[in-house]
């Protein structure tokens, strides 16, 4: 059960980690599980629904400033700004899967096979990439917020126009990395092994590239995160989000609040403002810290600058030696 | 004679993922001016680790103790600067790969001349001036046009004769050279080793040789160091260690060693065997190959590349054929046409009954299940993802003779233990292994069908001599177990001599010599065959000067 745990993907890194590094992986570990976990918790959490405008005393105001029955006061529409934030959370960590689960599945296919078969079919599937690569995502998540939702704005069609036009722009990323990856593995003595044992392309395909080609997923994933949260307050910002009625949403809440900023009013911008800002930088630093743990070059390991101890073990390769080989490929693994 | 470096009590520990692991512990040496000092031992011995630390060229991760005198100063807890100082201008370094140790950009001539300007007011011309006459002196032809080539426009043993010009420029006195015939082949080994040879006679720097190869040790040592699990286990002169070697590891280092002209006997007796159960040549081969041409396409309007070029020979079941050549020569690109993985594109080669010529991977796939492949890295050829049963289980499952990785298990285990392998390595992934056990799981993994043909593409390369000699004696036994024929792919002629009944030299994509062991190695006829067996070095200094002397006619009539 122990080494169950260990072997987790973030529970490994954390244990690897030293300095700097670990505090970064510990700050955006903690900052993401905070906001799933507020997310999730929602109904829970907030004081309020978040298209709540009055209760039992009458209607709340607008522009209320923070204190008494509203801890960060109220919008100029009157609604509770604590509860708009709580309640953004849960439309962001919608937008983050279903971006994240529509281009993950598409791109790695699409990787791994351009990949692994090659020919013409590559060729074009990396045409088209690079066409998509150039599409701005803005630009593109308008018009699909306008297709889909016909004009009308609700909570599935604003989520599902972040989430689309995101797709599509990261699935040329996902399906980049892949094929690269694929590329180096077709070269690998154990796909050759495979070849000639026999196997069908599809069983090596899946059973011994697409494993052993995932390795950088978890970076694209945490890029692709950020960018669907950023994309989705950037169209709730323009206007072509969702009504504060069908969800709350933090882009929506900040440009209501342009004209207060001016006049004095704060507390209406600054704490959606605040919800974007730190789940982008928690999400950002899991990535780049992964990215850093997961390159032997780049992760930093505590020096040895006690004197060895008469513990360690000597043996550097376990293969060096003919006397002792398995017993130092014992204690390898009593190591591990 | 006087002292260039004095290493005391040495010990490096390096900080890693599984805690600290000391790779040097407590090595004191020293050499002379004019001097060869060897450090040899395996992988892992700590040989490179405490050639480097004279340089100061250790990562970050790596803790140095004890001292290291060169001229007069500690090198060890030198600043930055003064480390800079020194290197080029005391010692230098000679590296293993001169085709990574020599910047593609810019021409050789300039890379010389940055480590002159380096450490001293000189002018363009005086600095390529100096460059030429360095290239000149260590063997490169017309070094006033060659000094303005680019890196890729040498040879790979030109290219190490550029590098250690690099090294000698400057002339420091002592050349650290780290495997600095490892990559190179062998009959270019031998010119490589001639020229360090002049440079401690002609130049008078004192050289400390890392390498791994006895032959070579013989061939330029003064002394000997053996290094063994980051300790000095043994310090002698060249006639020394090889006549009268003391620690029980130099012994066994030594012994492992692969000698020319042990296989006639081995061959004799398989022969014999083979006449006693029955089994003679008069069976249809398994390989036949007539004017075999394979060419690699070229790239638009160049014509392709002919890696092979009209050979014949054939395999008769249960016979050993070992294909010897250097790279390039094309010996495993005729390994990979017979086990499907490379398109054969003229003459005839005939697998198992199947002609190769335009077959298609669907009526050859069954035949795949007659035919084994070892491959010549270990560290690569497993699925790092699967377990070394799931790996061995893999063709089982794949020719439908089990069902899943479970129920193959009991043949799995049996496999692994034919290869001596313990049964519970089978839950073992592969980097939990050594090299030369993930080799032995490969030998099992291609044996699983039980195949009439193995074919093995240097299987025994990557491995130090040690296990090297145990994974040959494995295939040895595995053949007379199983009886099945092998194509045995090197570039060592002692190893091919070990195992093979026949042997074919190959050389730029010509089959230029084919006949038994005795016939080949004993009284070769080719001139090329003659020369590899020439550059060959042995582990015996006092054998080696006469073979040396040798080499010296052979290449004088050529």
């Amino acid at each position: 059960m122990n080494n169950f745990w260990r072997r987790l993907p973030i529970v490994r890194q954390l244990r690897q980690s030293v300095g700097l590094q670990r505090g970064m992986l510990i700050a955006g570990v903690t900052i993401t599980g905070f906001f799933i976990l507020v997310a999730v918790l929602a109904p829970l959490l907030a004081p309020y629904g978040f298209s709540q405008l009055k209760d039992a005393d009458g209607t709340f105001g607008a522009q209320v400033p923070p204190g008494g029955k509203h801890l960060l006061g109220t919008t100029v529409g009157g609604y509770d700004v604590l509860s708009r934030v709580i309640w953004g959370s849960q439309t962001a960590l919608e937008v983050i899967v279903v971006a994240v689960l529509l281009s993950i599945f598409v791109g790695v296919i699409l990787g791994l096979v351009s990949g692994y078969i090659g020919g013409w079919l590559d060729r074009t599937l990396v045409v088209i990439a690079d066409a998509v690569y150039a599409f701005p995502t803005l630009l593109l998540a308008i018009v699909a917020a306008i297709a889909i939702s016909g004009g009308q704005s609700s909570l599935w069609g604003g989520v599902f126009a972040a989430a689309i036009s995101i797709t599509v722009v990261y699935i040329p990323q996902y399906f980049r990395v892949i094929r690269a990856e694929t590329l180096r593995i077709k070269q690998e003595a154990y796909v050759e092994s495979a070849k000639v044992i026999g196997s069908s392309t599809g069983r090596i395909m899946f059973r011994h590239v697409l494993r052993n080609a995932t390795r950088t997923i978890p970076l694209i994933f945490t890029l692709n995160s950020s960018d669907a949260v950023l994309t989705l307050a950037g169209l709730g910002f323009l206007g072509f989000g969702i009504e504060p009625t069908a969800a709350a949403e933090w882009g929506y809440d900040l440009n209501r609040s342009i004209s207060d900023v001016t006049s004095g009013i704060w507390w209406t911008s600054v704490f959606p403002g605040v919800a974007i800002v730190l789940v982008v930088l928690g999400i950002t630093l899991v990535g780049e810290s992964l990215n850093d743990l997961a390159d032997p070059r780049l992760r930093t390991r505590r020096r040895a600058d006690v004197l060895p101890s008469p513990t360690a073990v000597t043996s550097v390769a376990p293969g060096g030696s003919p006397l002792d080989a398995d017993l130092a490929v014992d204690a390898l693994e009593g190591r591990a | 004679m006087s002292r260039v470096v004095d290493i005391e009590n040495l010990e490096v520990t390096f900080a890693t993922d599984g805690g600290n692991v000391v790779a040097v512990d407590d090595v004191t040496l020293s050499v002379d001016s004019g001097e060869v000092l060897a450090i040899v031992g395996e992988s892992g011995s700590g040989k490179t680790v405490t050639a480097k630390t004279i340089l100061g060229l250790l990562p970050e991760t790596a803790t140095t103790r004890g001292a290291i005198v060169l001229n007069g100063t500690d090198v060890i807890g030198l600043s930055p600067e003064k480390l800079r100082a020194i290197r080029g201008v005391d010692v230098a370094m000679v590296f293993q790969e001169p085709s990574t140790a020599l910047n593609p950009v810019f021409t050789v001539g300039w890379q010389i001349a940055e480590g002159l300007r380096a450490h001293g007011r000189l002018s363009r011309g005086a600095a390529r001036a100096k460059a030429i006459d360095i290239l000149g002196r260590v063997g490169i032809p017309e070094p006033e046009k060659r000094v303005d080539y680019y890196p890729h426009q040498f040879s790979g043993g030109q290219k190490q004769r550029v590098v250690i010009a690099m090294a000698l420029v400057l002339e420091p006195e002592l050349i650290v050279a780290d495997e600095p015939t490892t990559a190179l082949d062998v009959t270019v080994q031998a010119e490589i080793l001639d020229l360090l040879r002049r440079c401690r006679d002609e130049f008078g720097a004192a050289i400390i040789l890392i390498t791994h190869n006895m032959g070579v040790v013989a061939d330029l040592a003064d002394r000997v160091a053996v290094m063994f699990d980051g300790k000095v286990v043994e310090e002698a002169t060249a006639e020394a260690l090889f006549s009268k070697p003391q620690h029980p590891y130099t012994q066994r280092l030594l012994a492992a060693v692969p000698r020319i002209g042990t296989g006639g006997a081995r061959a004799a007796a398989r022969v014999a065997d083979r006449v006693a159960s029955g089994t003679t040549n008069t069976a249809a081969p398994v390989v036949v190959a007539r004017d075999l041409v394979i060419e690699y396409p070229g790239r638009f309007g160049r014509s392709g590349f002919r890696a092979v070029d009209s050979v014949n020979f054939s395999i008769s079941p249960g016979e050993v054929l070992g294909l010897v050549g250097e790279s390039g020569s094309g010996k495993t690109t005729i390994g990979r046409a017979i086990g499907g993985l490379t398109k054969i594109t003229g003459g005839s080669l005939r697998v198992l009954g199947h002609e190769m010529l335009g077959i298609r991977e669907r009526s050859f796939k069954p035949v795949r299940s007659d035919i084994g492949f070892v491959f010549q890295d270990p560290a690569s050829s497993f699925n790092p993802l699967l377990t070394i049963a799931e790996c061995v289980a893999e063709p089982l499952i794949v020719h439908g003779r089990a069902r899943d990785a479970a129920s193959a298990r009991p043949r799995a285990d049996e496999l692994l233990e034919a290869v001596q392998l313990p049964r519970a390595y089978g839950d073992r992934y592969p980097h939990e292994l050594s090299g030369g056990q993930r080799q032995r799981a490969s030998l099992a993994r291609s044996l699983a069908l039980e195949p009439s043909l193995l074919i093995a593409d240097e299987p025994t390369s990557a491995l130090d001599v040690s296990v090297q000699a145990r994974v040959l004696e494995l295939f040895a036994e595995l053949q007379k177990q199983f009886g099945f024929a092998a194509l045995f792919i090197s570039h060592d002629l002692a190893v091919v001599d070990m195992l093979s009944d026949r042997i074919a030299v190959l050389w730029q994509g010509r089959l230029v010599e084919e006949g038994t062991g005795d016939e080949v190695l004993g009284a070769p006829k080719h001139p090329y065959t003659q020369r590899l067996l020439a550059s060959l070095p042995v582990p015996d200094p006092v054998e080696q000067a006469q073979r040396r002397e040798q080499l010296r006619l052979l290449r004088q009539n050529d």
